[in-house]
């Protein structure tokens, strides 16, 4: 008789195993007309949501500080912020924020599964977009579009910038590496650049181990990593990944050298004293001696009580050089954008060469480093951790260098 | 070489005994919970986090041992208040009300976390003294997963000499089993639900302090692990202790298995798997009790 209660209770708590994984927050802000608006979007829950923080906190710093200098153009400029959760709900906000609030552009996104989706709907609506932390060559190969640029480096860029460290540590020809994956669009992408920089000089790969996004125990794989006694471990891992892996693997205790094609300083952070170790690259760090970077790790600590990381740098600078590019053009249109972005307009970036993005596939060429984590007794407080490479590309060599050839990853755009 | 794979596999067991054991933490909560005021907890796992921020906080300024101590009392003492003024309202009512008010909490927990704290990860690490690995032979083990499983086998211990040998545990029981006749008998229930909260919540509290320094402390923590727990609620089934006890074992070996097999990436998948045979062959799940209210 009371069979349909006993079915509710029962269903009520496998369905729960189910609907418990996904818990998401939007935030939405609106404006004026009359000012330049700016459509910000980028993950702020979920795995990479601790990038998306930094991402948002920069942006807020970036637009308040060209507010206080005037504005643009004589106008003001408006941020509109929103949690981009995954590709649907990204895309369905890029579409929101230029059908309804008419935003001049769209800046940010750190998974390259979103920025994909979200580049179409920009493509469709000619807007331009600024990606500011999706690394995969792809979003600058096949899925390269006229209307998208890149001053997030792509993954051959981290590939190749760690590989030279690598190489002058002799961890590479005739080594065997063993390396573990993130699950989604942009681990693949990454996977498959590594590949191709190891057989292109001379190493292996003796095992390779996808990762699910939301895995946290790390245990099981450390034992196999033991157990192939690999030369080197590669972590192509992602967002709160990388931290996990971090605290396990130095509680494992291994004593293979470790080091990565994809992170982000706040993960280092976050992993805690003696935690992090390696070798890894990085777009951007905060302990880069220019007058520029000092001065924006001075005031980012100033307004938020730590100090800035690297998806602080793209999303700051890439406010910065729109708004720089709408007062070199007198224009706000994407297309007049994107042909001054196309001639090659020079950027300062807080390092110690100017970046342009690359016509032929809309990359940022800048300057890169490798970090190295510094001994335990060398640490002095919980940010400066690692210690730096000097800039690479080298003082004399093109910046793009590093980069992908045309033959490694075509762009033919539309 | 033989004797290798041997060692690797019997590693992979232990770790997989591992991992039951800290989804047990969480799970005989939930279903201590579920089974005396059947309200689904969804935000078992915010507790667990919650757990995990204040040990690291706490720990900060009196180190591990009073932040190991201290942080699941707090929390126990939180899911007490919860009790009172949230879940106490629902006993009675549609079993989806109760999912929707602790679905909200969840988020509402998580983001409270993410306002306090930020959403970046924490830093926190094991405390010197336990670091370290036990070797025998060519067998490696980190001391501090020992810990986290002896603390796991001492509060099972604990808490079910609690429930069945006690006057507390009787009442809870029969309160599981027939809350009308209970109260036809002139016992009220109140301050036992009070009771099993703070224990329960307590639990997962614990479970967020003895896995915060070999996880990544962040504000969505809590959602990450609470899928794993209902699945061994799950099998488990309802009001059976040794029932949950069971399905932690099983489903920590399960995922050991398959990863020593050589899928590490599958793992997670076959534990859904089990769920969803152990349903097909015992909907009650594995030692799950006809309870008259429920069916």
């Amino acid at each position: 008789m009371s069979s349909s209660v006993n079915q509710g209770r029962r269903t009520a708590l496998a369905g729960a195993s189910v609907v418990a994984a996904s818990l998401g927050f939007p935030a939405i802000s609106r404006g004026q007309s009359d000012v330049i608006r700016i459509g910000h979007l980028t993950p702020r829950t979920g795995f990479l949501g601790p990038l998306g923080e930094y991402a948002v906190q920069a942006a807020d710093m970036a637009v308040a500080e060209a507010n206080a200098a005037g504005g643009v153009l004589g106008r003001k400029i408006e941020l509109l912020k929103e949690d981009s959760v995954n590709p649907q709900t990204a895309s369905t906000k890029a579409e929101r924020m230029i059908e309804r609030d008419k935003v001049a552009c769209i800046i940010g996104e750190i998974s390259s599964a979103s920025a994909l989706s979200l580049s179409q709907v920009t493509e469709r609506a000619r807007t331009l977009f600024i990606n500011t932390g999706a690394n995969s060559d792809e979003l600058r190969g096949k899925g390269c579009k006229k209307y998208m640029f890149h001053i997030e480096s792509q993954n051959s860029m981290y590939v190749k910038t760690c590989g030279r460290s690598l190489m002058a540590q002799g961890l590479v020809k005739g080594k065997k590496w063993f390396s573990l994956t993130a699950d989604y669009a942009f681990g693949h992408d990454l996977l498959r650049v590594s590949k191709r920089f190891m057989s292109a000089n001379g190493g292996d790969f003796s095992a390779d181990k996808l990762v699910p996004t939301d895995a946290t125990d790390f245990s099981p794989l450390l034992l196999e990593i033991r157990n192939a006694k690999p030369d080197l471990v590669i972590s192509n891992l992602a967002g709160n990944q990388i931290t996990n892996f971090l605290k396990q693997y130095s509680e494992f205790g291994l004593a293979f050298p470790v080091a990565g094609f994809g992170f982000d300083t706040a993960l280092a952070w976050g992993a805690g004293r003696g935690n992090f170790l390696g070798t890894w690259p990085v777009v951007w760090h905060h302990l880069i001696e220019t007058a520029e970077t000092k001065k924006f790790v001075a005031e980012f600590t100033k307004r938020y009580g730590r100090p800035p990381e690297n998806q602080a740098w793209g999303d700051y600078n890439a406010i910065r050089l729109t708004l720089q590019a709408m007062a070199e053009t007198k224009s706000t249109e994407s297309i007049k954008l994107v042909e001054h972005f196309e001639k090659g307009a020079k950027f300062g970036l807080m390092k110690t060469r100017e970046g342009y993005f690359r016509k032929a596939d809309h990359q940022m060429m800048h300057e890169m480093y490798t970090v190295q984590a510094l001994p335990v007794n060398e640490i002095k407080n919980n940010y400066d951790i690692f210690r730096s490479s000097a800039p690479v590309p080298g003082p004399n060599e093109s910046l793009e260098v590093i980069a992908t050839t045309s033959e490694e990853n075509e762009c033919k755009m539309a | 070489m033989q004797d290798g794979l041997i060692v690797l596999f019997l590693q992979h067991l232990l770790n997989g005994l591992l991992a039951g054991a800290y989804y047990l933490l969480i799970a005989l909560g939930l279903s201590l919970i579920f089974s005396l005021g059947g309200i689904v907890n969804l935000a078992h796992g915010a507790f667990y986090a919650i757990g995990a921020y204040l040990a690291l906080t706490i720990g900060n300024q009196l180190g591990f041992t009073s932040a190991a101590i201290l942080s699941p009392l707090v929390v126990g003492a939180l899911g007490v208040v919860i009790e009172r003024v949230l879940f106490r309202r629902f006993y009675k009512s549609d079993p989806a009300l109760s999912l929707l008010l602790t679905f909200g909490l969840a988020m509402v927990a998580e983001q409270v976390l993410r306002m306090v704290f930020g959403a970046a990860p924490l830093s926190w690490s094991i405390p010197p003294e336990l670091r370290g690995q036990v070797f025998i032979g060519d067998f490696i083990y980190p001391r501090y997963r020992l810990l986290i499983l002896s603390v796991a086998v001492l509060c099972v211990a604990g808490l079910w000499v609690l429930l069945q040998r006690t006057p507390f545990g009787r009442v809870v029981r029969a309160g599981v089993q027939n809350p009308e006749m209970l109260g036809a008998l002139g016992i009220s229930l109140q301050p036992y639900m009070a009771a099993v909260a703070f224990l329960g919540v307590g639990l997962a509290g614990l479970a967020g302090v003895m896995l915060a320094p070999i996880f990544s402390i962040h504000p969505a923590m809590g959602a990450e692990i609470i899928t794993s727990a209902f699945v061994v609620v799950v099998i488990g089934g309802l009001g059976s202790f040794w029932g949950v006890v069971l399905a932690a074992i099983i489903v920590g070996v399960t995922k050991g298995v398959v990863t020593a097999l050589g899928y590490p990436e599958q793992s997670e998948a076959a534990i859904y798997l089990l769920m969803l045979l152990v349903l097909l062959i015992r909907p009650r799940g594995l030692f799950g009790e006809r309870i008259q209210r429920f069916e």
